[in-house]
C-alpha cells in the first residue's frame, strides 16, 4: 500500500527547515502541529475545519481543553515529563517507541520522561487516525518533530526570562536548562513558565538531520518491559465492571445466519452461564469464565441458512478467478515471450490476540475498549448499529496483540456492542481461535499472470494480470483511496483498483508496462494480511524474471541489477549478493534465491538459501509442516531515513517469517463453503522449526530526509526470494502458493459444534 | 459448587468454581491474573504458559479439579520472584535482544524458555538448535530469530 498523499511537502513548511505549529493556550506548555496528509492530499472534506478557522475562535478556553480539530499536541507537565496521545494502534510495530524517539530528538530529553499514549477515536481527524500502509512514521514524523520543536523553543524564551541570559547561550540537556555561569532550571518549572493564555501560530527550525543523538540509533521498544513482566494490557486484560466473558456459537458455513435455536434456555442454565441470545452472527453466550462459554457454545443445537460462501471450494473459486481474468494483451507479441501463472491460495490473517472487544451499551450511551486501526470508522458504525448518536459513543484504543490487516477491520466490536445492547449488560467478548480462523479476515485467492517480451538482450515489455478475490477495502482505507484518486490521471476506476496502481510500481526498465488487477466475488470476509497485492504480484514477477534472466543466460544477480533502474535499488541487491555470497556453491538439492522489491517510498532485497533435500523435507514434526527449510536469509532495506534500527530491524524480521509462511506453509484450504483449518495445529505460520538459522538484516546508510513505510515491507522481497530459491533447488518453478497446498497435513476438525473443546490433560505434558 | 485450594506465584489461593474449568480461565476470569494469554484453547499456541511445580504447562489444558494444595502454579507475573529478583535473568535477556514487537505470546515464550533452560540444565548439556526448533510457542509478529538469541543468552546468565 502507497500512503494516501504523503508527498514530500508535508503542510506546515515554510522554506526549507522552517515550519508552522501553534502554542495552545493551557496551564502547561502545549505545543501542536497539523497532522499533513490529508491537506497535502487535499483529502479534507470541507465540513472538517481547518487549522486557521479553529484559531480564529475566541473562546481560547475551549481550544485549550478540547482536542484541537486537525492537531496532534506535544505537552510538556510540571513534573518534568512530555506526553502524546498518538493518534494511531499499537499492535506491535513499536511505533509508540518510535514516536517519543522524535520526541526526545527535538525536547532533549530521556525516553523515559516521555508519555506516547493511544489516542481514543478523535472524528476531527478524519482520515488521519487509520493505522495503515505502513505510513504512520512517515505521515507523523514531520508534525510531531514540529510540536516538540516549538515546546523547545518555548522553553528555552522562558528559561532565557529566567536566568537572564539570552535563549542562544542555553543548553537543554536531559530534562535542565543551564545557561554558560552553570545556573540550571528544571523542565517542570518552565513547563508552567511557558505556557500560553491564548492559541497562536509559531514557526520553528527543526533540528538538523546532522544534530541528530536519538533519531537513526537503535532504541530498545519503550513497552519491552511490560511485555516481559506480562504487564502490558490487551483489551481481554481490562478489568471493566461487570463485562462478563462472552463467545459467539458461530455457522457451519462462512457468514451463516441463525434459523432456530432449539435449547436456548436449556443452555442459559448451564453452570457459569448468565446469558444467551440471538445476534446477526450466531448464538452469543455469556458467562463467569471463558470456559464456561466454551461449554455453552458447545452445547448449543441450532439449525442455521446458508452463507454467503456456500457449497464453494478452492475449485470453485478458481474457476470464477480464471473467468474474471482480463487477456495478457489484445494481440499475439511478435516477439519471443516467456510468461507464467500463479495461484496463491487464501491465507488466514489471523493475529495471535484473537478479534475481541468490550462493551458497555447503555440505553443513552455506550463505551467500547478494543485495538482498532480506524476508530472513527468503526465508532460511526457502531453508533449506528445501536441506534445512538455519535456523540453517546466513546471508544478507547487498547493496544493489539498484533494485526497484519485485521485490526483495520471491527468485527468484534461491532458484535459486543450488538449484544451488549440486546442483554443489556457490559460484555467481554472474544472469538475462540476456530471463529477467527474459520470466520475471520482472509487474505483473498488470487492468480497472477506475467508475460514478459524481449528481444536478443533487451526486454522489451511487461505485462502483468492480477485476479483476486475481492478485498474488503470498507475500513476507512477506502476513503481516504477514493479522495486521492479524485487527483490521478487514472480515469473513473474503482478503488481497489486505483489502489493496486498506487501500490504497484515498476522497479526494472522492462519496456512498455501494464499491470492491471480485476477482482470477483464479494462473499468471503477479506481483508490485508501484511500488504494486500504486492507479495503475490512480487513473486509472480521475480519468478518470470528468473526465467527470462536463465533464457538469456543471464544470471538471475546480474539481470536484476541491470534492469534496475534506481541507484539505491541496486544499491541493496548488490549489499545482499555481497553479504549473502551470490553464486557460492552449494550441495544439489539446496539453492540460493534473489528478488527485489520497492514499495512505500523504501527499496528491499532478499537473499535466500533453502534446503529441498527429502532428508530435510520429510524430517518429523509432531502436529506441524516441516517442508523445505529456509536455512538463511539476508536481507537488504532502505526507508530513506530509519528512525529507529533496531525496531526496523524486527519488522522486516517479522516479515520474513510471513514470507516464508506465504511461499512454503500457510493457507486455508475452502472446502463446502466453509474453510477446514480451525486453530495453529492445522493453520501452519512460520514455527520455531522453519525459523532460518542464519538471519542477517542490513540496514541501508539513510538517502531521504524522510523515513518510508517498513511495516510491511519485508513479507514481499522474502516471499518472491524463497520461491525463487524453491524452483532453483529443485528445478521446477513453483507455481501454486503455499508450495504444499496440495497436501493436507491435518484431520479437520468438525464444524458442529463451531469450537473444540478444551484438553484435560494438560498435567501429563508438563516439559 | 466445590472448592480448589492451590498456590500461586507463591501464595496459596481458593477458588470456588465447577471442577472441569480450565486452569487458563480460573487465572485470568477468577483470579485476574492477565499474564497467561489465550491464543488457542487447546494446548497447540502456548500462549498460556506457565509453570506447574517448575514444569512448563499449558493451562487452557489442565482442569483445576486437577489441582492439588500443594501445587504450585507460576505465571509470568511470579517468575522474578522464583529468583528473589525484580526480574528473572530470562527477562533481562528478552529486554537486551528487544524481543518483543506486539507482545502477545511473549510471558509463554519466556515461561517455555525458562522451563527449557532448566531441563536441559538439568539433563547436564547446553541448549542445541534442535531444542530451540523443539519449542512450540508461536509467535504471529515473527520474533522468532531473537528468542533464539534471548534464550542462549538468558541460558547462560541463569
Ligand atoms: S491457549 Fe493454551 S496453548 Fe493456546
Ligand atoms: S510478539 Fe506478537 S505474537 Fe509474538
Amino acid at each position: 500500500m502507497t500512503e494516501p498523499g504523503g508527498g514530500g511537502d508535508v503542510a506546515g513548511s515554510i522554506g526549507r527547515r522552517r515550519f508552522l505549529g501553534y502554542v495552545l493556550a493551557a496551564p502547561t506548555l502545549v505545543t501542536a502541529a497539523e497532522l499533513g496528509v490529508a491537506s497535502a492530499a487535499g483529502a479534507q472534506p470541507a465540513a472538517a475545519p481547518r487549522v486557521a478557522d479553529l484559531l480564529d475562535l475566541t473562546d481560547l478556553m475551549t481550544v485549550a481543553t478540547l482536542p484541537t480539530a486537525g492537531l496532534i499536541a506535544v505537552e510538556v507537565h510540571a513534573d518534568g515529563t512530555a506526553s502524546f496521545a498518538l493518534p494511531r494502534a499499537e499492535v506491535g510495530q513499536g511505533i509508540t517507541t518510535s514516536t517519543a524517539m522524535l520526541i526526545a530528538e527535538e525536547l532533549s530529553l530521556p525516553l523515559d520522561r516521555i508519555r506516547v499514549t493511544l489516542a481514543d477515536a478523535r472524528p476531527e481527524l478524519v482520515f488521519n487516525q487509520l493505522t495503515g500502509g505502513s505510513n504512520t512514521t512517515h505521515a507523523t514524523y514531520r508534525p510531531i518533530r514540529v510540536a516538540a520543536a516549538i515546546a523547545r523553543q518555548r522553553l528555552l524564551a522562558a528559561a532565557s526570562a529566567e536566568l537572564g541570559s539570552p535563549a542562544g547561550e542555553l543548553t537543554l540537556s536531559a530534562g535542565v536548562v543551564t545557561d554558560r555561569a552553570g545556573r540550571g532550571v528544571e523542565l517542570g518549572v518552565l513547563a508552567v513558565r511557558a505556557a500560553s493564555d491564548r492559541s497562536e501560530p509559531v514557526t520553528v527550525e527543526l533540528a538538523a538531520r546532522e544534530s541528530f543523538t536519538v533519531i537513526g540509533r537503535p532504541h530498545n521498544r519503550v513497552d519491552a518491559l511490560d511485555a516481559v513482566t506480562g504487564r502490558k494490557k490487551f483489551a481481554m486484560d481490562l478489568a471493566v465492571p461487570n463485562a462478563l466473558p462472552t463467545m459467539v456459537c458461530r455457522p457451519p458455513t462462512i457468514n451463516g445466519t441463525v434459523n432456530s435455536v432449539a435449547n436456548l434456555a436449556e443452555v442459559a442454565a448451564m453452570p457459569g452461564v448468565t446469558d444467551v441470545v440471538v445476534i446477526g452472527t450466531g448464538v452469543a453466550v455469556r458467562a463467569r469464565t471463558f470456559g464456561q462459554c466454551v461449554d455453552g457454545v458447545r452445547a448449543l443445537r441450532v439449525s442455521w441458512k446458508a452463507g454467503t460462501a456456500a457449497g464453494k471450494s478452492d475449485e470453485t473459486v478458481l474457476r470464477e478467478l480464471a473467468a474474471a481474468e482480463l487477456p495478457l494483451g489484445l494481440l499475439p507479441p511478435l516477439t519471443p515471450t516467456v510468461e507464467g501463472r500463479f495461484t496463491f491460495h487464501f491465507r488466514g490473517n489471523s493475529a495471535l490476540e484473537p478479534n475481541c472487544a468490550i462493551a458497555d451499551v447503555r440505553a443513552d450511551r455506550a463505551e467500547i475498549w478494543s485495538a482498532l486501526k480506524s476508530p472513527i470508522v468503526a465508532r460511526q458504525s457502531i453508533a449506528a448499529r445501536i441506534g445512538l448518536p455519535l456523540n453517546r459513543v466513546t471508544v478507547h484504543v487498547t493496544e493489539g496483540g498484533g494485526s497484519f490487516g485485521r485490526k483495520l477491520f471491527f468485527d468484534a466490536a461491532l458484535e459486543a456492542a450488538e449484544v451488549s445492547k440486546k442483554i443489556g449488560k457490559p460484555v467481554k467478548l472474544m472469538w475462540h481461535r476456530a471463529d477467527d480462523t474459520r470466520q475471520g479476515r482472509t487474505h483473498p485467492m488470487a492468480t497472477s499472470r506475467v508475460r514478459m517480451s524481449y528481444l536478443g538482450d533487451a526486454v522489451l515489455g511487461y505485462q502483468q494480470r492480477h485476479t483476486s478475490v475481492s478485498t474488503d477495502l470498507g475500513h476507512g482505507l477506502g476513503e481516504i483511496i477514493t479522495a486521492f484518486a479524485a487527483q490521478l490521471p487514472v480515469g473513473d476506476i474503482g478503488f481497489a483498483e486505483t489502489f493496486f496502481l498506487l501500490s504497484q510500481e515498476q522497479s526494472y526498465r522492462f519496456g512498455v508496462s501494464s499491470q492491471l488487477l480485476s477482482e470477483t466475488d464479494k462473499g468471503f470476509n477479506t481483508g490485508s494480511t501484511r500488504n494486500v497485492y504486492s507479495p503475490d504480484v512480487t513473486t509472480a514477477r521475480e519468478l518470470i524474471v528468473d526465467q527470462l534472466a536463465a533464457r538469456m543466460g543471464s544470471d538471475p544477480h546480474d539481470f536484476r541489477r541491470r534492469f534496475l533502474r534506481a541507484d539505491r535499488a541496486k544499491a541493496v541487491l548488490a549489499k545482499v549478493a555481497e553479504v549473502g555470497q551470490w553464486g557460492r556453491a552449494m550441495p544439489a538439492g539446496t539453492a540460493q534465491g534473489i528478488a527485489f522489491h520497492a514499495e512505500y517510498k523504501s527499496v528491499s532485497a532478499a537473499l535466500v538459501e533453502i534446503d529441498c533435500r527429502p532428508e530435510t523435507v520429510n524430517r518429523p514434526i509432531r502436529d506441524g509442516v516441516g517442508g523445505p527449510r529456509v536455512t538463511k536469509v539476508v536481507f537488504a532495506v532502505d526507508v530513506g531515513l530509519a528512525v529507529n534500527p533496531r525496531g526496523l530491524e524486527a519488522q522486516m524480521m517479522g516479515g520474513v517469517m510471513d514470507g516464508i509462511a506465504l511461499a512454503l506453509t500457510s493457507s486455508l484450504h475452502l472446502r463446502d463453503g466453509y474453510f477446514l483449518e480451525a486453530s495453529w495445529d492445522n493453520y501452519f505460520y512460520t514455527r520455531q522449526w522453519n525459523t532460518p538459522l542464519d538471519l542477517r538484516i542490513i540496514i541501508m546508510p539513510d538517502t531521504s530526509e524522510d523515513p518510508g513505510g517498513a511495516g510491511e515491507l519485508s513479507v514481499a522481497a522474502s516471499m518472491a526470494a524463497v520461491a525463487c530459491a524453491y524452483g532453483r533447488a529443485t528445478g521446477t518453478m513453483p507455481t501454486t502458493f503455499p508450495i504444499n497446498h496440495g497436501t493436507l497435513s491435518f484431520e479437520p476438525k468438525p464444524t458442529v459444534p463451531p469450537v473444540p473443546a478444551s484438553p484435560t490433560d494438560g498435567r501429563d505434558h508438563a516439559s | 459448587m466445590p472448592e480448589h485450594t492451590f498456590r500461586v506465584n507463591g501464595e496459596q489461593v481458593t477458588v470456588t468454581v465447577e471442577d472441569d474449568v480450565r486452569l487458563l480461565w480460573v487465572l485470568r476470569d477468577i483470579l485476574g491474573i492477565t499474564g497467561p494469554k489465550y491464543g488457542c484453547g487447546i494446548n497447540v499456541c502456548r500462549a498460556c504458559t506457565s509453570h506447574l511445580n517448575g514444569r512448563a504447562v499449558s493451562p487452557c489444558s489442565i482442569p483445576v479439579g486437577d489441582l492439588e494444595p500443594t501445587d504450585e502454579v507460576t505465571t509470568i507475573e511470579g517468575l522474578a520472584a522464583t529468583v528473589d529478583e525484580d526480574l528473572h535473568p530470562m527477562q533481562r535477556a528478552w529486554l537486551d535482544h528487544d524481543v518483543a514487537q506486539c507482545g502477545y505470546c511473549q510471558p509463554g515464550q519466556i515461561m517455555a524458555a525458562v522451563a527449557l533452560v532448566r531441563r536441559v540444565t538439568e539433563e547436564g548439556r547446553s541448549i542445541t538448535d534442535a531444542d530451540l526448533d523443539g519449542l512450540r510457542n508461536i509467535c504471529r509478529c515473527g520474533t522468532y530469530p531473537r528468542i533464539r538469541d534471548a534464550i542462549r543468552d538468558g541460558a547462560a546468565r541463569m
